[in-house]
């Protein structure tokens, strides 16, 4: 096993995550003015200003105050909100647990539509199996996240009566009522992202269905169903494995209108707050744990990737 | 695809004629492209939201701001094809409005992404290693971040606005065209016609203008199709949140976020800008897959 590979994917994701940082802490620098005065608003005292300017350390040389921010958030301290003077923190652990757990639902929902319905059209290419599906698809890939939830409220939650249309209750209190609240979110982000992998498992699949390798395997008479499960869909695996990896990034962006949509209590509804609220402690904290963790999972994938096929090596 | 390549009225070639300077490369992904069914749908939907964006309020028949507080909330009928808001405005006319605002963000926020993804990624598949590998990291880190999220972060800082919603939606699409055009640099940065320019004198800037940039043209724009459908998701999604268009000049998106309120009764509200949007997506999704088929080497038979 080439395990240089896994050191130069490790690496990797480090010097991104160094990266994000960096980006994360510009996003109150780049405020044209004064920042503190754009927090502050209009009609603030100077010596307000002034002070904030001092408590956010604005008048330090540019690198001190880098290094200085990311030594707190390398140790988990984000700073205080600007709005409640809290600790950012524990605002922000208390929301990725639902972040969480919206994002495995979305992507099972999405895997769970995605993969019979990929094998199937590549199985029966062309036909009515076929055809569907991809129309299906391409109103996925075409529709946006949020008005796709908004139209399952109005039909499931406001016509029906039948789920709810907003909030989150903790699996821990109540399971039957976390699954009532998730289930419309859930199916509206794994929807779109069903709809693009669709695509993709349906073209891995074809691929090797064309193999000479499955071929063989049908010549020396094996069962239809031994060749696409053990032949064909392991190998086409590998691609997929690494398209859902690059859909992890979409399926995030996605989650942060679908949670603001439906009042989902996660990370992007908590950034999108900060940003209404011009608490931009709170919301760097907030992209800057959204960013680490699509990059951890990222670097999973990568290293499942390599699981599957050890042939791969780092290019 | 269809076996029939050539029509029946065409000449003959004569012995030893070679192929002219008619059968060039763009020809015929032109001629493929117009047997694109899904693509030529995909036009069509567009040209009709280039007509509405270009001759908007000339074309609604209401004044797309016109208050009318006589027929609030009227349903859709043969006078108000969509029905009206909360102002008793005309939906039909503003969703036709609304088109510009659509049509103008993608435009800008692409022509940012591609103008300076391409540049980068042509610098960083032609330069040496180190350079490469600067460019190209940095466009990993913008990559780390959820589109929808990194927009959301700029405009956090640039502030609100339909000019930052641009410039925010733009830098977010760079890092794909780096990448696009990277790989399309590295793909013949070593063929004969380059180490040729090379071996005339030409310099670095003149072989990346004039021998890399042709080469690498027809992977950008199928890019640069597919990414105004995702620019245009992403005006909505951020004048949705309030953040992008503002008030009263409509924008589908921002229609769709002013009717929160009042979708219970008036499911009108929320259909018709909606839906505009996915049309108009759809649209260039099409096309930028007929694109694909018709430019990609690959599936040529």
């Amino acid at each position: 096993m080439n395990y240089q590979y896994v050191v130069q994917r490790l690496l990797l994701a480090l010097i991104v995550v160094l990266g994000v940082t960096f980006v994360v802490f510009m996003i109150m620098q780049i405020v044209p003015g004064d920042p503190a005065r754009v927090i502050l608003g209009p009609y603030a005292s100077d010596e307000s200003v002034a002070g904030l300017r001092d408590r956010l350390g604005l008048d330090r040389p540019f690198l001190e105050q880098y290094l200085g921010w990311l030594g707190k958030a390398a140790r988990g301290d984000f700073g205080q909100s600007l709005l409640n003077g809290q600790d950012v923190a524990p605002q922000l652990w208390g929301r990725v647990g639902p972040s969480l757990e919206l994002a495995i639902v979305s992507l099972a929902v999405g895997l769970a539509i995605a993969f019979p319905i990929g094998i199937v059209s590549a199985l029966k290419q062309g036909s009515l199996l076929d055809i569907v599906p991809t129309i299906f698809s391409q109103i996925g890939v075409s529709i946006p996240s949020f008005w796709m939830g908004i139209l399952l409220i109005l039909f499931f939650s406001l016509n029906l009566e039948f789920l709810p249309p907003s909030g989150y209750t903790p699996i821990s209190e109540d399971a039957g009522d976390w699954l009532a609240h998730i289930i419309l979110p859930a199916f509206t982000a794994g929807f779109v992202s069903a709809s693009i992998q669709t695509r993709f498992i349906r073209s891995a699949m074809l691929d090797v269905l064309n193999a000479n390798y499955v071929m063989t395997a049908r010549a020396k008479g094996l069962a239809e169903r031994a060749v696409i499960l053990r032949h064909a869909l392991r190998n086409a695996l590998i691609n997929i494995v690494t398209i859902i990896g690059l859909q992890i990034t979409a399926l995030f962006s996605g989650l942060v209108l679908v949670e603001i949509v439906f009042s989902w209590p996660g990370l992007g509804r908590l950034a999108l707050n900060a940003v209404e609220e011009r608490d931009y402690p709170l919301l760097q904290g907030a992209v800057l744990v959204i960013a680490v963790i699509v990059t951890i999972v990222n670097l999973l994938i990568d290293l499942l990737y390599f699981l599957l096929d050890p042939r791969i090596e780092y290019a | 695809m269809s076996i029939k390549t050539s029509s029946s009225k065409k000449r003959k070639p004569q012995a030893g004629e070679t192929l002219g300077p008619a059968n060039t490369l763009w020809r015929d992904a032109m001629r493929r492209l117009l047997r694109h069914k899904l693509a030529m749908f995909g036009a069509a939907v567009l040209c009709i939201v280039i007509v509405m964006g270009v001759f908007g309020p000339a074309i609604s028949p209401y004044d797309p701001n016109g208050m009318d507080f006589a027929n609030r909330f009227a349903g859709p009928s043969l006078a108000h094809w969509m029905g009206t808001d909360d102002f008793g405005r005309d939906i039909f006319s503003r969703v036709i409005v609304g088109a510009r605002v659509s049509l103008q963000v993608g435009l800008v926020a692409v022509s940012v992404a591609t103008v300076f993804g391409t540049a980068l990624g042509l610098i960083a598949g032609y330069s040496a290693r180190a350079t490469d590998e600067v460019i190209m990291r940095a466009m990993d880190v913008l990559y780390a971040f959820p589109a929808i999220l990194l927009a959301i972060a700029i405009m956090a800082a640039l502030g609100k606005g339909i000019d930052n919603a641009m410039i925010a939606i733009g830098i977010v699409y760079v890092p794909i065209f780096a990448r696009i055009a990277r790989a399309a640099v590295l793909g013949i940065r070593n063929e004969e016609f380059i180490i040729a320019a090379k071996a005339m004198g030409a310099g670095d800037i003149r072989i990346l203008a004039l021998h890399v940039l042709p080469n690498v043209l027809s992977p950008i724009i199928v890019e640069v199709t597919l990414s105004l459908a995702f620019a245009i998701l992403a005006e909505a999604a951020l004048s949705y949140l309030g953040l992008g268009t503002q008030p009263p000049d409509p924008s589908w998106g921002r229609m769709l976020s002013e009717g929160r309120a009042f979708y219970r009764q008036s499911g009108w509200m929320a259909f018709f800008p909606g839906f505009a949007i996915t049309l108009t997506v759809m649209g260039f999704n099409f096309l930028g897959d007929g694109l694909r088929d018709a430019l990609d080497p690959k599936l040529r038979r």
